[in-house]
């Protein structure tokens, strides 16, 4: 137990403390409520970013369809909150009241019967992590029970997710089409749109984000993460030596649908809508980029990813937006061709030898510390590793 | 409304051309990436956007002659189509040259690095050329429609680029089944440090492959301005469609890509005649992702020990 705590801390507890004291205690602080809900905005791609890292970094398996599962979790939320806003007496004026308005508008006279069950929040709140779920588990079974990896599992991804959009966009009478599931306003009679509200609803996000990172880390420093890793480079051994390897993976997706999920949920409920631009392929796309740019290696440094693209986003494309893009493009090709494993990467391979030497320097009598993880750390030999990936950060 | 036994006759053979050209369209868009992705196994997120170079080369063609030749513009569309083939072959050089060479190794790190470019690319068009939509002048033998009987209305522009596509189909298959490079490509494909020991040069034929793939996008590019305007982010809606086909027919192999073009087109034209046209996409979408989960390796896979 104290072996498992300490290897806890040192693949990343500083960190996570260090994090934990920004999106507790700075961000709160320093920003205004504005600016402060942007940030929990933001952070609910976190929850995407590390379930990537979970998937993409130790699994080994790269989805771009994550956006579906971000969305099938966000629409869930948005239904509850949707059907809580049009009660009759708010939906009077419509032909048919006691239906979201779009539906009036659609001509629709009833509820359908699927979106019935979403008027009980705890409903709701099972389908937000379910359905993804669900949904990860029936691709991932069948595709990795025939062992379909990589590119072709990237491209299904990829190809859900504009079936998913294409869906919702066409079937705008139950789901709310282009526009999306809009004007959301309580949630259990508490109105969401208040500052105060909005507050709440930060700190909820940060300390969930905060849970799934740790549950992630726990995952990581099982056997479990140590057979996902040794399945990453070498899946032949690890299925020779008994393990059902492609269950792994199943589960491995699993988990990060559903912390995709959570991160949509929370994206409702702080932004106030959902809609299909959060689905698709391009979002989905992003949301890698944003592990990529953090590290996919690094829990932490996911979380760390998305916050700084969506603030270079945010600020570029107010200040100069025809820069932005090539600035997203520089981001994409510099960061996969020179640092594969992003900024935890640049800090693990720059900033921390130097800190180390820096302190060897002061106390020269103090042993070198200690390897910085108990997983195996072998240096990548050229040609099967992907280059530069280490177990190292996390 | 009734239909008669002709109505009937003349739609089916009308809806069976309509399938037809989209059969062509797709393999247009699948054929480049069956070079770069089938054989080389290169993810080219910006192969939408190397056919965009070859719309946009045609449009700045019919711009220039319009302005300053008047008389040819019935004949400046063919040149245009070959440029287009240059223009995008210069660039994929350039692009294999300072990105895809350094990642071969890592096939999911093309997928992100060239989707970054494709994002790229999409600004220089959109600075270049502005956000609107354009369409080229198309000379006048390509508008209008051909009426073999009364009651049937077979659009010029949709044979152009049926005709196109089996020229084109026909030249790669030629190319790569009957020729040197092919012969090079294919060793290089199947075992790159044993075709590089027998004295293939595999950097200068990954080089020169991997650019007519995307002289190839460029020319169904051009060949889709016959269709519909361009835009910057028109190749942003291809991509996957275009993965698709060649992921469905089965990566390496080129007839594979082929029959899934046809197969693909087909149902989402016959089932566009039933339901909406969103549906239709999602049902189409929905079999090929079913049938790939059934079969991952497509419709063809090429038995190659690995």
């Amino acid at each position: 137990m104290m072996k498992k705590l300490s290897n806890w801390f040192s693949g990343g507890g500083y960190s996570f403390v260090v994090l934990a004291a920004v999106i507790l205690v700075v961000f709160p602080l320093a920003l205004d409520a504005f600016r402060l809900n942007l940030v929990g905005k933001y952070l609910t791609y976190g929850f995407v970013a590390v379930g990537l890292v979970m998937l993409w970094g130790w699994g080994g398996v790269l989805s771009l369809g994550q956006g579906v599962f971000f969305g099938l979790g966000g629409y869930a939320m948005a239904m509850f909150l949707k059907l809580e806003a049009s009660s009759p007496e708010n939906t009077a004026i419509q032909s048919t009241p006691g239906i979201p308005d779009f539906m009036d508008w659609n001509q629709l006279t009833e509820l359908p019967f699927w979106w019935e069950p979403f008027n009980h929040l705890p409903f709701a709140l099972i389908a937000v992590v379910a359905v993804p779920m669900l949904l990860a588990f029936i691709i991932g079974f069948a595709m990795f029970k025939r062992r379909v990896g990589g590119v072709y599992f990237a491209i299904i991804t990829q190809a859900v997710a504009l079936i998913l959009t294409v869906l919702i966009i066409g079937q705008q009478g139950y789901t709310g089409g282009v526009n999306g599931i809009t004007d959301l306003r309580t949630m259990l009679g508490w109105d969401i749109r208040e500052d105060g509200a909005k507050l709440v609803l930060y700190f909820v996000n940060a300390v969930l984000l905060l849970g799934v990172i740790a549950l992630c880390r726990w995952v990581q420093v099982s056997k479990l993460g140590t057979l996902l890793l040794a399945m990453r480079d070498k899946e032949d051994r690890v299925r020779f030596s008994g393990y059902d390897v492609s269950m792994f993976k199943v589960f491995v997706f699993c988990l990060a649908a559903g912390i995709s999920a959570i991160g949509g949920a929370m994206f409702t409920l702080q932004v106030g809508f959902m809609s299909p631009s959060f689905v698709g392929i391009v979002p989905s796309i992003e949301m890698v980029i944003f592990a990529a740019v953090g590290g996919r290696m690094s829990l932490v440094g996911a979380v760390y990813g998305a916050l700084l693209v969506n603030f270079g986003k945010t600020y570029f494309s107010e200040s100069f937006p025809d820069l932005w893009l090539f600035l997203m493009a520089a981001l994409f090709i510099g960061v996969t061709m020179a640092f594969p494993n992003g900024l935890a990467g640049v800090w693990e391979k720059y900033v921390v030898p130097r800190l180390r030497g820096k302190a060897r320097e002061r106390q020269p009598d103090t042993p070198p510390s200690p390897p910085s993880t108990a997983l195996p750390t072998k240096p990548a030999p050229s040609g099967d590793l992907p280059k530069g990936i280490s177990s190292q950060s996390a | 409304m009734e239909y008669s036994l002709s109505d009937m006759y003349n739609i089916a053979l009308m809806q069976g051309f309509a399938g037809l050209s989209l059969f062509a369209v797709l393999l247009l868009m699948g054929l480049g990436l069956a070079i770069i992705f089938g054989q080389m196994g290169v993810i080219n997120m910006a192969h939408g956007e190397f056919m965009t170079i070859g719309a946009y080369t045609i449009y700045l063609f019919s711009t220039l002659t319009e302005s300053f030749a008047p008389g040819l513009m019935n004949a400046y569309f063919p040149v245009a189509i070959v440029f287009a083939f240059f223009i995008a072959f210069a660039v994929g050089w350039l692009v294999e040259w300072g990105l895809i060479r350094h990642l071969y190794a890592r096939p999911l790190d093309t997928l992100l690095a060239t989707w970054g470019l494709s994002l790229g690319m999409q600004q220089i068009f959109r600075s270049t050329f502005g956000p609107k939509e354009v369409s080229p002048t198309l000379p006048d033998w390509l508008m209008g429609s051909w009426m073999p009987t009364e009651g049937v209305d077979i659009p010029i522009n949709g044979m152009f680029v049926l005709a196109l596509t089996i020229l084109v189909t026909g030249g790669v298959l030629l190319a790569l089944y009957k020729s040197r490079w092919g012969l090079r490509v294919r060793a290089t494909v199947s075992n790159r440090t044993m075709a590089n020991a027998t004295g293939i040069n595999t950097k200068k034929t990954d080089r020169v492959t991997f650019a007519i793939g995307c002289g190839i996008a460029g020319v169904a590019g051009a060949a889709f301005t016959t269709i519909g305007s361009t835009g910057p982010t028109s190749g942003s809606l291809y991509i996957v469609d275009a993965f698709l086909v060649v992921t469905f027919g089965g990566a390496a192999s080129l007839w594979g890509t082929v029959v899934s073009a046809f197969g693909i087109a087909q149902t989402q034209s016959i089932t566009e005649f039933f339901l909406s046209g969103s549906m239709a996409k999602v049902l189409t979408l929905l079999t090929i992702v079913t049938i790939l989960m059934l079969r991952p390796q497509g419709l063809f896979a090429a038995k190659v020990r690995r």
